[in-house]
């Protein structure tokens, strides 16, 4: 009996699944009150917030299912979520 | 109790495991893995149980993984690692690469409970981090040992005569620790700075570790997937996951509950999972029974 290799998939294509459809609600980065905590990027189970330049986040639209985390995590309330409209 | 961390290091949010995973919105398994991996570095090769996390970030035929990923079965992936962690050593390698072997609760504490405890005993040199979301998400919600007493699942559920599990929530961390190994350690998503510390601490041991994430299914849980964090927290404050760290079987480290202490209910009333406690007044006499959980394992762990 032959034996094949197991499924294998490379790594990070997952890039191509874009879960922007998922959304309801979207985050808008206001970059208004933004301390520069990045608890935002550090909190979003996606990995779709990074940072543009100090006390600057924002967030790849591409990927982003509309959580909200970092709007309800965010320490200075500077994110706001809107609902989505397609 | 407010989280005290900042992105001091870009390198400490270092994604890994890439966008484009299918995992629920809000899911606190995809940041703990994101976390666990993001503290790991690239230099590692990971294993993973069935389950939510190997669902949702392989999905055929792409991999949402950037390090090297192996999946195997259900029960067997400590069984993997080991065999990759001998393989190494074997080769004369291990110094090249960390070997992470990862489970959900189900996969760790019922199904994958064998192969681990083989892999504690036979002393590999291997991180093992179970995702802890309290039930098997992926199949739609069945209790598992880590599901936590008087929660509704699928199979155990509330009505006339049941307040749903009825069953205390295993005590895994125990379980590993009474392998005599050197590191065991719990966690949870709401505090990833401990997070990150716990797997580099963890990493730069020898020998086998377990590491114990509670990690937040809205799903599951029925609960806001906005709240995915208030609620890893307020189970972190009330003092029903207690947060420690245990080298050579002694708990050097623990997460102290917020004072005065955070009832219960705090946790329970916003999730769907124990809305069934709020329905009916004799609700009341199960949650003073979570209550005396809770207050067990502040004085068990010393968490006041």
């Amino acid at each position: 009996m032959r034996l094949d290799l197991g499924a294998i998939a490379k790594a990070g294509t997952s890039k191509a699944n874009q879960t922007c459809g998922w959304r309801n609600f979207k985050p808008i980065f206001h970059q208004e009150k933004c301390v520069g905590c990045g608890l935002c990027k550090i909190y979003c189970p996606e990995g779709c917030v990074t940072m543009v330049e100090k006390k600057k986040y924002t967030v790849d639209y591409t990927y982003c299912k509309g959580c909200g985390i970092c709007a309800e995590e965010c320490s200075s309330s500077d994110i706001e979520m809107v609902v989505e409209e397609k | 109790m407010t989280t005290t961390l900042t992105a001091s290091k870009e390198q400490s949010c270092q994604t890994l495991l890439a966008s484009g995973h299918t995992a629920c919105t809000g899911c606190g398994e995809a940041l703990a893995a994101k976390l666990v991996l993001g503290a790991a570095g690239s230099n590692v090769i990971v294993t993973d149980a069935t389950g939510c996390l190997e669902v949702f970030t392989t999905r055929f035929p792409q991999s949402s993984w950037e390090v090297p990923f192996i999946h195997s079965l259900f029960e067997n992936s400590a069984a993997v690692a080991s065999g990759i962690e001998a393989a190494l050593k074997s080769l004369g390698r291990q110094n090249e690469a960390k070997v992470i072997a990862q489970g959900g609760d189900g996969g760790t504490a019922d199904i994958g409970l064998q192969a681990l405890s083989g892999m504690l005993e036979r002393g590999h040199d291997i991180l093992y981090v179970c995702y802890d979301n309290e039930a098997y998400m992926n199949t739609g919600v069945q209790r598992s040992g880590l599901t936590p007493f008087d929660c509704m699942t699928t199979t155990s559920p509330y009505g006339e005569f049941s307040w749903g599990n009825k069953h205390n929530k295993k005590d895994m961390p125990g379980i590993a620790a009474a392998h005599n190994i050197p590191y065991v350690a719990t966690a949870s998503v709401s505090f990833p700075k401990d997070i990150e510390n716990k797997v580099k601490k963890a990493l730069s041991i020898t020998g086998p570790k377990y590491l114990q994430i509670h990690s937040p299914c809205p799903l599951g849980w029925r609960s806001n997937p906005q709240l995915t964090i208030t609620v890893a927290r307020l189970a972190v404050q009330t003092g029903l996951y207690p947060i420690f760290e245990m080298e050579n079987g002694k708990i050097t480290k623990v997460r102290k509950v917020s004072t005065p202490k955070t009832p219960v209910e705090e946790y329970l009333k916003i999730q769907g999972r124990f809305a069934h406690l709020f329905k009916s007044p004799d609700g009341n006499e199960e949650i003073r029974k979570i209550q005396e959980i809770a207050d067990r394992n502040i004085e068990k762990y010393g968490l006041a």
